[in-house]
């Protein structure tokens, strides 16, 4: 029988209706001004005390709580008040001590039975809600003491290759000195040096047993470095925040040292001051043989462990940049584990390396900067001083049991929480100089009040002229286009929630452009079933031929769209890859309705029937 | 509408005209964008912050018409964590200036304001984005192209990708040659028009593919018009449709959406030409023939499609 659909075709299109409805419902309930606390570690829990302290503190200050729910030792109070968001931060920072990581939130209001089948809202963009602000300053002393140790490390290594012999090195600001045993010692390795390193200006100092090179890097080359720097964490920050480009933040540089990042809503930020504020590494060394001279160690403590340390060789065989790929998963026993893959040159490095130590044993080092903020008193005015230190700790120390290459894996990690941040902390490439948080604040949407009803309502006016002409040139096949069209816009916002997308105004203006070309298969089908009824054939066999005919030439209008924003999206970056994202939700949603849906729906009420004629 | 079903529009007839128009469309984009090159926004080119502070909390609207009417361009105004201090954000080269340019206006409109900094800030997208995209676009037409000469033939994937190339440079272009400001919306925009473009292509050939194969004539340019008119009605109802939207967007959306909509508007007409005078036109430059097209005959019935 033409015309009609099998039973199992239409269960399965009310089940991917059904489960878009679900996902996208969320949307329709606004979220709560919140204040979050969780620990800074991850291992001290909230209490009742502090809970009921923090209540109390609020309650004198006036502010009205619409709800404290302690869950996994966290903490969130919702308020009921845009405007006492701040002022609440701020209290309960002073009640809790510095295990405790208090920040804004927008928390969600989704009903806990969506919330259980893990059913979120989208997030509003900068432009339409704001969201928070981060002011980071980039740590320029510690990148070019790294920077440093880097080349001291090369230099070392070019020495011994010359077998010259060198006593000790020293770094002190911009300045990187060497001792010699004599001078003859120094001027040898001098000329060899400044060859490959033309970033120094050389200067002798000392004579016979004091012999002393001195290498202050170039004015020329700090300030390069300074912008490599900057430049190398902007990059790192927005594949950090912006994985899928889908998520709309804000990353620039302000100033010639600092940088805003800005990430619209404020889901859990203090996940976000994690992420964007982590500046873990890893570093491979090979452990000391017990006679290897002192100046050529480090001690190190373990990280779970700090009464056990280990000796490991002070030149490092690569660090975290070398990383190309990461991911976490478990090992044979469950412990949680970060799978890597190194790039040519650090696969090179690292094979280099353990080709000619197998036997000995191998850390892998986690190094953290961090800052802590006090405040004092200084002339009756309260001053913050930060303190930054850099946390050294072993993860793992295992024998080299045959030469590694390009992939191997870590473990030794404490959960699999931290074993996911590491992975994503590598895959989006490490910071070339450590951060600090200067500001946190929250930011009002950039665009006017004015604007945002402008661009709303131009938006519904899109939608409802094209319903309209469908209606009129389609009369009841319009009625299905325009319902296939309210069920594509289901789907498409159900698969943007739950891929965590930020909708921005011009984001809702693809939306609509997207709804207002997926019309274009419904219209292909109708005017060939037009087409198809004034050649002379039946409503019935009609109706088939319009379907199939059209068919091909959508598929391939819309493979060939969709390879583009496939391609678009494993290549591209930021905006290109997120724009990549929702061009194919919508091929793939408009495919689905204009296709399917339809169908279903003139099979419904026209298949099987004597229809004389056709309402088209 | 009615009456374009039986009215039949030689448009081929008429093909060396648009190859001339196009031509000297392609030719004014091109001029434009090396003489007078693209008006990159705020995204692309970073600008100045400057943070203030107010007395009591102003109408934000009201200090963005401000500055705009004082000729500053690609403003931002928004609220910095309470509801007195503001951060504007400027496309405007950073001169140490500014700051006090900007606070002076304010205090003139009659605010009480302080400046709390003044700063520049570097573009929203870097280097990265410019290079990964232009080669992602480059695998993607590549791609595109061996998808169409495999579906239908190698002459149609040379149509398929001049038109794509004819329709983003005129888009390009009319951006460059205005000066309307580019910013990362309008590259959203330009994708879709890369989209639209090929999707519209696409289905012209189609038609063009299947008349062929059914018509018995050799003359091609007749079968051409005979396909193409009779996905016209089509064209009209797409691109009219599309059209609407893009309409009520560039007429009520403001200033955010607009280059947005005029990206899009142009790129749907031009992309719409495009499908028929560049697309289909050149297929007869390159001799297509029903060779090109006629398979053995079994491939062909095994060729049509089952609905799912």
């Amino acid at each position: 029988m033409l015309n009609r659909y099998p039973l199992w075709k239409y269960l399965l299109i009310l089940v991917v209706l059904l489960t878009g409805l679900i996902y996208s419902l969320p949307n329709l309930f606004p979220q709560d001004p919140a204040v979050q606390v969780s620990s800074a570690q991850g291992d001290v829990r909230i209490d009742e005390r502090q809970v009921e302290r923090i209540r109390d503190a609020l309650e004198d200050a006036n502010i009205a709580i619409k709800a404290m729910d302690a869950e996994d030792g966290r903490l969130l109070v919702r308020l009921d008040d845009d405007d006492d968001q701040l002022d609440a931060r701020d209290l309960i920072t002073e009640v809790l001590d510095e295990d405790f990581v208090v920040a804004l939130n927008l928390a969600e209001s989704t009903p806990s039975w969506l919330e259980s089948l893990s059913a979120s809202p989208m997030t509003l963009g900068l432009d339409l809600r704001g969201g928070v602000h981060f002011l980071l300053e980039v740590d320029m002393a510690a990148a070019l003491e790294q920077r440093l140790e880097v080349n001291a490390s090369a230099m070392r290594e070019t020495l011994r290759s010359e077998r010259i012999r060198y006593r000790d090195t020293e770094i002190d600001d911009r300045t990187l000195s060497m001792t010699f045993t004599n001078a003859e010692d120094r001027d040898q390795a001098r000329s060899l040096i400044s060859r490959e390193f033309p970033d120094f200006d050389y200067a002798n100092e000392g004579e016979d047993r004091g012999a002393r090179l001195v290498m202050t890097m170039t004015d020329q080359a700090v300030d390069a470095l300074q912008d490599y720097a900057i430049n190398q964490n902007l990059t790192t920050l927005r594949n950090r925040v912006n994985e899928l480009g889908v998520a709309e933040p804000l990353v620039q540089r302000q100033g010639p040292d600092r940088i805003v990042v800005e990430l619209p809503g404020v889901q859990d930020t203090t996940a976000a001051k994690r992420i964007v504020g982590a500046t873990a590494n890893l570093e491979f060394r090979i452990e000391a043989r017990p006679d290897t001279p002192d100046n050529e160690t480090q001690s190190f403590p373990f990280r779970n462990d700090e009464s056990r340390s280990a000796d490991l060789m002070r030149d490092v065989i690569i660090t975290g940049d070398s990383v190309s790929s990461a991911n976490h998963s478990f090992d044979e026993n469950g412990r949680p584990q970060v799978n890597i893959d190194l790039d040519g040159t650090g696969g090179t490095l690292m094979n280099r390396a353990t080709r000619t130590n197998i036997g000995r044993n191998m850390a892998v080092l986690f190094i953290e900067h961090k800052s802590r903020d006090t405040t004092v008193m200084e002339d009756g005015e309260p001053v913050v001083e930060r303190e930054t230190y850099t946390e050294r700790g072993i993860i793992s120390l295992a024998t080299i049991q045959s030469a590694l290459g390009n992939s191997f894996r870590i473990t030794g990690l404490d959960s699999p929480t931290e074993a996911a941040e590491l992975a994503l902390l590598l895959r989006s490439g490490s910071l070339a100089a450590p951060i600090y948080f200067a500001q946190e604040r929250t930011i009002g949407p950039s665009l006017g009040a004015e604007n945002i009803e402008r661009g709303l309502l131009s938006v519904q006016i899109g939608l409802l002229l094209v319903v309209l002409f469908m209606l009129v040139r389609y009369k009841v096949f319009g009625v299905f286009a325009t319902v296939a069209l309210g069920l594509n816009l289901t789907l498409l916002i159900a698969v943007m929630s739950m891929l965590g997308a930020t909708l921005t105004l011009p984001g809702i203006a693809g939306i609509v452009l997207t709804l207002g070309m997926a019309v274009d298969a419904n219209v292909l089908i109708f005017e060939r079933i037009r087409e198809e009824l004034r050649t002379g054939l039946s409503v019935q066999q009609a109706i088939q031929a319009g379907y199939e005919r059209a068919f091909t030439s959508i598929v391939d209008a819309n493979i060939t769209t969709l390879l583009v924003a496939v391609i678009l999206f494993s290549i591209g970056t930021g905006p290109v890859k997120g724009f990549a994202v929702t061009l194919s939700i919508g091929i793939l949603t408009s495919l689905f309705t204009a296709l399917m849906v339809t169908r279903a729906m003139v099979n419904l009420t026209h298949g099987g029937k004597p229809v004389k004629k056709l309402w088209i | 509408m009615k009456t374009l079903v039986t009215r039949q529009f030689d448009f081929m007839g008429k093909r060396r005209i648009a190859f001339a128009v196009s031509g000297l469309m392609l030719l004014v984009s091109f001029a434009a964008l090396l003489l007078q090159q693209l008006n990159l926004g705020l995204d692309f080119t970073g600008g100045t912050l400057v943070e203030v502070q107010y007395a009591t909390a102003p109408t934000l609207d009201a200090v963005r018409q401000l500055l705009e009417d004082a000729g500053f361009r690609d403003v931002s105004v928004q609220t910095f964590g309470a509801s007195t201090e503001v951060l504007i954000r400027l496309q405007q080269a950073f001169d140490p200036d500014v700051g006090e340019q900007v606070v002076s206006m304010l205090r003139e409109a009659g605010a009480q304001v302080t400046l709390v900094r003044a700063e520049f800030v570097g573009a929203q997208v870097g280097d990265q984005l410019r290079d990964q995209s232009g080669m992602g676009l480059l695998v993607a037409l590549g791609v595109v192209m061996l998808y169409v000469a495999f579906r239908f033939q190698y002459k149609f994937a040379i149509g398929a990708l001049l038109a794509l190339i004819h329709d983003v440079i005129i888009v390009l272009g009319a951006f460059a040659l205005f000066q309307i400001e580019f910013d990362l919306t309008v590259l959203a925009a330009l994708l879709a028009v890369i989209g639209y473009s090929l999707n519209d292509t696409i289905v012209v050939y189609d038609r063009i593919r299947e008349t062929i194969r059914k018509s018995r004539i050799d003359d091609m340019p007749a079968i051409f018009n005979e396909a193409i008119n009779m996905t016209l009605s089509r064209t009209l109802a797409t691109s009219g449709t599309t059209l609407l939207v893009l309409l009520a967007l560039l007429l009520l959306g403001g200033d955010m959406i607009e280059g947005f909509a005029i990206a899009l508007i142009i790129g749907v007409g031009v992309g719409t030409f495009s499908s028929i005078y560049v697309a289909s036109a050149l297929l007869l430059t390159v001799h297509l023939d029903r060779e090109d097209l006629i398979p053995p005959k079994k491939e062909a019935e095994d060729e049509e499609e089952q609905l799912p």
